[in-house]
């Protein structure tokens, strides 16, 4: 058995709602000024540095971060509540994002992104209860076989059932620059951004304020527990299953237009999503938003700026400084350490 | 007796493989030849996998880049640098790279390089747990042919290095195909020996107890950061054997041989042939090599099976195996043995009674 141990480490008299908001002004600042420090050292090094293009690239490693986050988010969702990271997330996204591509040959965009989430929803929930039920109760190594199964298995069918040529996707977004302040952004990586991160918000929403999202929290922190006060615990994990697989649809149909579609066309960002996730803390929804951002950020300015890694080398580049990250705070930046009983 | 009796099938097993091997080459052309000595490399990879997976529970998605490697270690010390240099490539001066060595000599060499990157792997990515592994080894997994690609100088880019297939050496009598043959099978059987040495004696045993309760193996005085990171060295060391053999095989390494999918599938392979038992690896490896031949072209029916239909199967004969039978085709024959016993030995109890 693991028991998060949850230290009081602060003490202050605030509510939880306060000492949320404390945190993340402070963590915003703390962003805020150690990008700030980044530029100025750019300034010194890199000729032809200018912070409006400085700018830029943290906000197109933001949209790409939200991709991550989305991944991460979805990650977590099921390792929180099954204890098992699942090998399969980016696969289920690339495969839900095929769907969504043969659906946009019969309708507009927006239909088709629905439809695409609510086939996401039930195929993700029927995995869970026709795959994964059986090995339930078994090992943890047997459960991750099982998905990493999945993996070869999805990829291999989408591969057979689309052909493994490169796809363009459809984007909703206008292919057009705005300007804020001096900064060009195009509305691509604003549109990512925003649906991304509705989607995190309306996911928040649904596990804070509605019956169903409580449940559904009782049943991560104790199955048993839950079942004793008769939630059908089955159910509620192939609901978690469903809404991580809706998670991954949105971040795979917002990924392939910039990374066009194919059948490998999540595994990279599922790694970044895995990194994101580790990074920060396997076990909090927030740190694996968080985590998500920075490693969008952190590779777009890496690659960017340091001529060793340039396009290339971005993801051993990405997972040094993870690794780095990692040997001084094992339990990543918002995740628990985790105390073992016998 | 019967204890005694049931000791023997095992190194039984291994002489009656060993005759199999053997004479296997009297009945089959060139090409046959070849994929057979191919498996022998993939049973030295699943050798690796196995220990890693099968008797110390971590799971590598990245044992393909370690396999690939090898390969590139044994091109480039058998060539040389005059050799390199002949085929228009200038690796950096610093490189120990020698004037071109026989290249069954470079295995060991191989096998060690891949063994200290393993283990440089292992030793941060164990320490902050399971999670952290996989995650470390599927990012070498994507890497590796990003790397090589990208060092063109010294690996030849997307174009790969060509070696020289050798001769056969003390002027026996057979074709380069079979002296090949059998050099692949002779490592392999000298490397499945040195694996149930190593998994039978103390620290096979601490493994196994790591894998079934690591509190509870920590408890009794093993320590797990220092065994796990040990079998993770042990096992990029076979895949590096195996990637050394495959080179000397093939004749040519490119980056594309070592994708991502390679190890994934080789992961599938061990855990289909049977973790926690030696001989998964040659089903493992038997399955590895002729399924995706058989799944394009069936045998029977007139299926239009395409490319993709391989990794299909594969994942889903996995899911099906870890379902139905978790210990793999070994566990399936155990069975199916244990069955046919138990039919003979019933019998004639039930005559006389």
């Amino acid at each position: 058995m693991a028991f998060p141990a949850r230290a009081a480490r602060f003490d202050l008299d605030v509510g939880p709602a306060l000492r949320a908001a404390i945190l993340g002004v402070g963590f915003l600042v703390a962003a805020v000024a150690l990008l700030g420090l980044i530029g100025l050292v750019l300034t010194q090094t890199e000729t032809g540095f200018t912070w409006a293009g400085y700018a830029q690239q943290i906000v197109s490693g933001l949209a790409q971060g939200a991709i991550f986050a989305s991944l991460a988010l979805a990650l977590v969702l099921i390792y929180r509540a099954t204890d098992v990271l699942n090998f399969a997330q980016g696969e289920m996204a690339t495969f839900t994002t095929f769907i969504a591509w043969s659906l946009m040959n019969h309708m507009s965009y927006w239909p088709a992104f629905a439809l695409t989430l609510v086939i996401a929803f039930v195929g993700g929930a029927a995995i869970e209860r026709i795959i994964i039920r059986p090995v339930e109760h078994r090992p943890e190594i047997v459960i991750v076989i099982v998905t990493i199964g999945l993996l070869i298995a999805l990829n291999g069918l989408s591969g057979w059932i689309w052909n493994p040529e490169i796809k363009a996707f459809d984007t909703p977004f206008s292919q057009g620059t705005t300007e804020i302040g001096g900064v060009v952004i195009s509305y691509q990586d604003l549109g990512v951004l925003g649906v991304c991160l509705a989607t995190v918000v309306l996911l928040w929403a649904f596990f804070r304020f509605t019956t169903l999202g409580l449940v559904m929290r009782a049943v991560a922190n104790s199955q048993d527990a839950s079942r004793l006060l008769g939630v059908r615990v089955g159910w509620m994990l192939a609901l978690g299953w469903g809404l991580a697989a809706v998670l991954g649809a949105v971040a795979g149909m917002m990924a392939a237009p910039t990374l066009f579609l194919d059948p490998n066309l999540m595994l990279v960002v599922l790694i970044y999503s895995f990194a994101a996730a580790v990074l920060g803390g396997i076990d909090s929804p927030v740190g694996a938003v968080v985590g998500g951002l920075i490693l969008g950020v952190l590779i777009n300015i890496l690659g960017t700026y340091v001529d060793f890694i340039g396009g290339e080398l971005r993801l051993p580049a990405a997972l040094v400084v993870l690794l780095l990250v990692l040997l001084v705070r094992p339990q990543g930046l918002f995740g628990h350490k985790v105390v073992r009983r016998v | 007796m019967r204890r005694n009796l049931g000791r023997a099938i095992g190194p039984a097993l291994f002489v009656l493989g060993a005759v199999v091997v053997a004479l296997l080459p009297r009945f089959m052309g060139e090409f046959r030849l070849l994929q057979f000595t191919l498996v022998a490399v993939y049973v030295i990879a699943l050798l690796g996998l196995n220990i890693l997976t099968g008797y110390s529970g971590q799971i590598s998605l990245g044992h393909g880049a370690f396999v690939g490697v090898g390969a590139y270690v044994t091109a480039l010390l058998s060539l040389g640098r005059p050799g390199l240099e002949l085929l228009q490539l200038d690796p950096p001066s610093w490189l120990p790279l020698g004037d071109g060595m026989t290249p069954i000599f470079t295995i060991p060499i191989a096998a060690l390089v891949t063994g200290v990157l393993g283990l440089l792997i292992g030793i941060p990515a164990l320490r902050l747990g399971g999670i952290s592994l996989a995650l470390a080894t599927l990012a070498l997994a994507v890497s590796f042919p990003i790397l090589m690609k990208r060092y063109a100088e010294v690996t030849g880019g997307g174009g790969g290095i060509n070696l020289n297939l050798p001769e056969t050496p003390f002027g026996w009598d057979i074709s380069t195909r079979h002296w090949l043959y059998y050099e692949a099978w002779v490592t392999a059987g000298i490397l499945f020996i040195l694996a149930w040495l190593l998994v039978r004696g103390r620290i096979g045993r601490a493994w196994r107890a790591i894998r079934d309760g690591e509190v509870a193996a920590t408890s009794s005085g093993v320590n797990p950061a220092l065994y796990k990171t040990f079998a993770f060295g042990v096992s990029a060391a076979y895949a590096g054997a195996a990637g050394a053999l495959f080179a000397i095989e093939i004749a040519y390494v490119n980056p594309d041989t070592f994708p991502v999918a390679l190890s994934i599938l080789l992961l599938a392979s061990a855990v289909i042939g049977g973790l926690g038992s030696l001989a998964g690896a040659v089903f493992g490896a038997l399955l590895y090599e002729f399924l995706p031949i058989y799944s394009q072209e069936p045998p029977v029916g007139s299926f239009d099976f395409a490319d993709q239909a391989t990794p299909v199967v594969f994942g889903v004969f996995l899911i099906v195996i870890m379902l139905l039978l978790p210990g793999g085709v070994v566990s399936g024959i155990r069975r199916l043995w244990a069955f046919l016993v138990g039919a003979l030995a019933r019998r004639p109890s039930r005559q006389r009674a």
